[in-house]
C-alpha cells in the first residue's frame, strides 16, 4: 500500500518551475510536508474548487506545468470541473487525487471511491488525455515525468493507505499565500 | 433606441485586459457570450456550475490574468461558500449577473433567489452595483473592473430583468 506523504514527496521532487495547488485538508498538509514553496497554493477552504483553480492557472500560464494535488472527497465535490477541463484541454494541467477512500479530516468516513466510484474513468470520459489509477510506487515516478511533460490534461488517482499523520500546516493567511505566489511567479 | 449594452460591456472587458471569461449561460448573456467567444484575446470558458467560475477566477489571478464570471441570479446561490475564499485571500472578482425574479418574471420558482441575490452577495462581502437600465450597464461594469483589479475587490453588477426584457417562456425559447 502506498503512503500519501511519500507519494506527494515523489511527485514534488526537484519540482523546477512547477505550479502547485492543493485541496483543503490532508493534501495541503502533504505538499507542505514535502517542502513549503511560494509557488504552492494550499487551500484551507473552497472545497471542490482545487481543480478549477488549477485550470485558471493553467490557462493564464500555458508554458508552465500546473499540478493540482487533492483528495478524493474534495474532487468528488467538484466533479463538474473535470468536464470543464475536458472542454478546455489544457496540455499543462495535471490533476492528481490522493485517494484514501476516506474523508480524513472529519472522522475517516468512507467516500464514494470506497464504494467503487472510479474517478479516472470519469476523467477519461471527460476527455483527459491520460487518466489512470496508480497503486505501485514505480508508477509515481512515471506520473511525475508526465506532469512535467505537459502533454495532458492528465489525471491520476493514487490509491493510498487511510492513515492519520502528524499535521504539517502551511501558512493560514490567505492574502500572504496569494501575494507570495504572484510575486514568485510574476515578479 | 436601446443602447447595445452587450457590445459596450464586451468593449469594457477588452479595454480592461480581461482574458478569461467563465460563464454559465443565461438568455440575457447570450450576445455577450458570443462576443467573448469570438474575441481572439479572450478565452470564454463554459462552466457546469457557477461555483467553478470562482475557482477559475482565483487561478487566473494567481497566474497573472484578469477574468470575469457571467451568470444568472440563480447562480449566485451556488457560489456562497466559495465567496469566502475571495474575502479571505482578498482576491479580485467581477461577477456580471443577469437578474431573474424581478419585474416581469413569469416563473415563480425564480423569485426566491432573485429577491435575495443582492443581499446574499453583500452578506458575503461582494459589493453590488444595480444596473437598472441599458444605458448604465457599461459604466457599472467599468467601475467594477477598476475597483476589482486595482483595489483587489469583489464586485457584482446586477443587470435588471427589465434590461434583459424576457417576460415569457416563449420569448426565452425564441431568444435561443
Amino acid at each position: 500500500m502506498l503512503h500519501r506523504r511519500e507519494v506527494v514527496s515523489s511527485l514534488l521532487r526537484d519540482r523546477k518551475d512547477l505550479l502547485v495547488v492543493a485541496g483543503l485538508g490532508s493534501t495541503a498538509w502533504d505538499i507542505t510536508a514535502a517542502g513549503d514553496s511560494p509557488l504552492s497554493f494550499p487551500l484551507w477552504g473552497a472545497m471542490g474548487q482545487a481543480a478549477m483553480i488549477g485550470l485558471g492557472l493553467a490557462l493564464a500560464q500555458p508554458r508552465r506545468a500546473v499540478l493540482v494535488v487533492t483528495g478524493d472527497g474534495e474532487m468528488l465535490m467538484g466533479l463538474g470541473a473535470l468536464a470543464t477541463i475536458g472542454v478546455q484541454q489544457p496540455k499543462n494541467l495535471s490533476v492528481v487525487v490522493i485517494d484514501n477512500e476516506r474523508y480524513g479530516e472529519t472522522g475517516m468516513q468512507a467516500t464514494h471511491t470506497a464504494h467503487g466510484v472510479d474517478l479516472p474513468a470519469v476523467a477519461a470520459a471527460c476527455r483527459f488525455v491520460h487518466s489512470q489509477t496508480i497503486t505501485r510506487g514505480e508508477d509515481v515516478a512515471a506520473l511525475r515525468a508526465r506532469v512535467h511533460a505537459c502533454q495532458g490534461p492528465t489525471f491520476a488517482a493514487v490509491k493510498v493507505a487511510a492513515e492519520k499523520l502528524p499535521l504539517v500546516l502551511p501558512p493560514l493567511d490567505g492574502v500572504l499565500l496569494k501575494e507570495r505566489f504572484r510575486k514568485a511567479l510574476l515578479g | 433606441m436601446q443602447p447595445d449594452w452587450p457590445a459596450e460591456v464586451h468593449q469594457e472587458l477588452k479595454k480592461a485586459g480581461v482574458r478569461v471569461v467563465g460563464y454559465v449561460p443565461d438568455a440575457g448573456h447570450k450576445r455577450l457570450i458570443e462576443l467573448c467567444h469570438a474575441e481572439g484575446t479572450m478565452r470564454a470558458v463554459p462552466l457546469t456550475t457557477e461555483e467553478e467560475g470562482i475557482g477559475l477566477a482565483t487561478g487566473a489571478w494567481l497566474g497573472g490574468e484578469k477574468s470575469v464570471v457571467l451568470m444568472q441570479s440563480s447562480g449566485v446561490g451556488n457560489i456562497v461558500n466559495v465567496l469566502g475564499m475571495m474575502k479571505t485571500c482578498r482576491l479580485p472578482l467581477v461577477l456580471l449577473v443577469t437578474m431573474r425574479g424581478e419585474q416581469g418574471e413569469f416563473n415563480s420558482w425564480q423569485v426566491p433567489m432573485g429577491e435575495n441575490t443582492a443581499r446574499v452577495l453583500e452578506t458575503m462581502g461582494v459589493a453590488v452595483r444595480q444596473a437598472g437600465d441599458a444605458q448604465t450597464v457599461a459604466a457599472h461594469v467599468r467601475a467594477a473592473l477598476k475597483l476589482a483589479f486595482e483595489a483587489q475587490g469583489a464586485e457584482a453588477v446586477l443587470i435588471a430583468q427589465r434590461v434583459i426584457g424576457i417576460k415569457s417562456f416563449q420569448e426565452q425559447a425564441n431568444a435561443a
